[in-house]
């Protein structure tokens, strides 16, 4: 039980976001109107995907200090969750774009860095499942893994805030949207980050674990 | 497989009760109100919290499949 209550967190306050990011009242907003309410959804996948390639990258910064197989089977699990949370952040974008912007694909310097870092991380599965070598492979995917973080910062932070851009948070302004975002949405938009967290950290739990169950010799020598 | 039909079964059954729901509720004004409020948005929230039970209860579905292996694999 001890060790469930986190996932029971997750539960409990993405049921909060759901239920509450379609009920509360939102401030009129001319353009967006009720398609704000996506804040809540759509941005919070991004903001998962970021969460396990950090999370990742330390990892892989970890094997490349300790040479052990299992920190880069971690980074490996936590690339995987990002893959799968970005490709979700990547669609949604796009459904929510072509309503707002009139067309799914518009772009957009924060699209192009978006669809650019999924490509990387997607290079990065590629490259580590194409080394038969264990070592070798978690030595290559381990470098690699730090360049596409390297790359990621910039191709979605730091790039887009300088270019005009259809998304929040241009023109050198990258920290607008937040200070001006409607202290109403934030009471859902907080919590929804970290519940979506929350439950990607439960699905790279259970690949994890099953990782473990498959080779339980590279997690036992410790 | 087997088990994955029963419970998509029971998954489907659980929603056909709702459909039944919905329908009765135009005569029966007492028992569904809440879902024809406010432009019926509030059925709106009943299907994505239907949705979002379903993945969570694949998800501890998954953990207690992952608990027995664990388990076997120790013993």
């Amino acid at each position: 039980m001890a060790k469930y209550w986190w996932k029971i967190v997750a539960t409990v306050i993405l049921l909060y976001v759901i239920v509450a990011g379609i009920l509360i009242e939102i401030p009129y907003l001319p353009k967006l109107k009720e398609s704000i309410r996506n804040l809540f959804y759509h941005v919070p996948m991004w903001y998962v995907m970021l969460f396990s390639f950090l999370m990742s990258v330390i990892y892989s910064v970890l094997y490349l200090r300790s040479n052990k197989l299992k920190h880069d089977i971690i980074s490996n699990e936590f690339v995987i969750v990002g893959l799968c949370f970005g490709s979700l952040g990547m669609l949604t974008g796009m459904e929510w774009a072509y309503i707002q912007w009139g067309a799914p694909w518009s772009n957009d310097p924060k699209q192009v860095g978006a669809a650019l870092t999924l490509l990387i991380y997607l290079a990065y599965t590629i490259l580590r499942n194409s080394l038969p070598d264990p070592d070798k492979r978690a030595r290559l995917a381990s470098v690699y893994n730090i360049f596409s973080f390297a790359l990621l910062i910039p191709l979605v932070y730091i790039i887009p805030s300088h270019l005009a851009s259809l998304h929040p948070g241009s023109d050198n302004k990258p920290f607008e949207a937040l200070k001006t975002q409607d202290s109403l949405l934030r009471y859902v938009s907080i919590p929804a980050m970290l519940g979506w967290i929350l439950l990607g950290l439960w699905i790279f739990d259970i690949r994890l674990r099953i990782k473990k169950i498959e080779s339980p010799e590279i997690f036992t020598n410790e | 497989m087997n088990r994955v039909i029963k419970y998509l079964a029971t998954i489907l059954l659980m929603l056909s009760g709702l459909d039944l729901l919905a329908q009765t509720a135009i005569e029966n004004k007492e028992s569904a109100a809440l879902l024809h409020q406010n432009g019926q948005i509030y059925l709106v929230v009943l299907v994505l919290v239907t949705i979002f039970a379903g993945i969570i209860f694949f998800l501890i579905k998954l953990e207690r499949k992952i608990n027995k292996l664990e388990k076997n694999l120790e013993s």
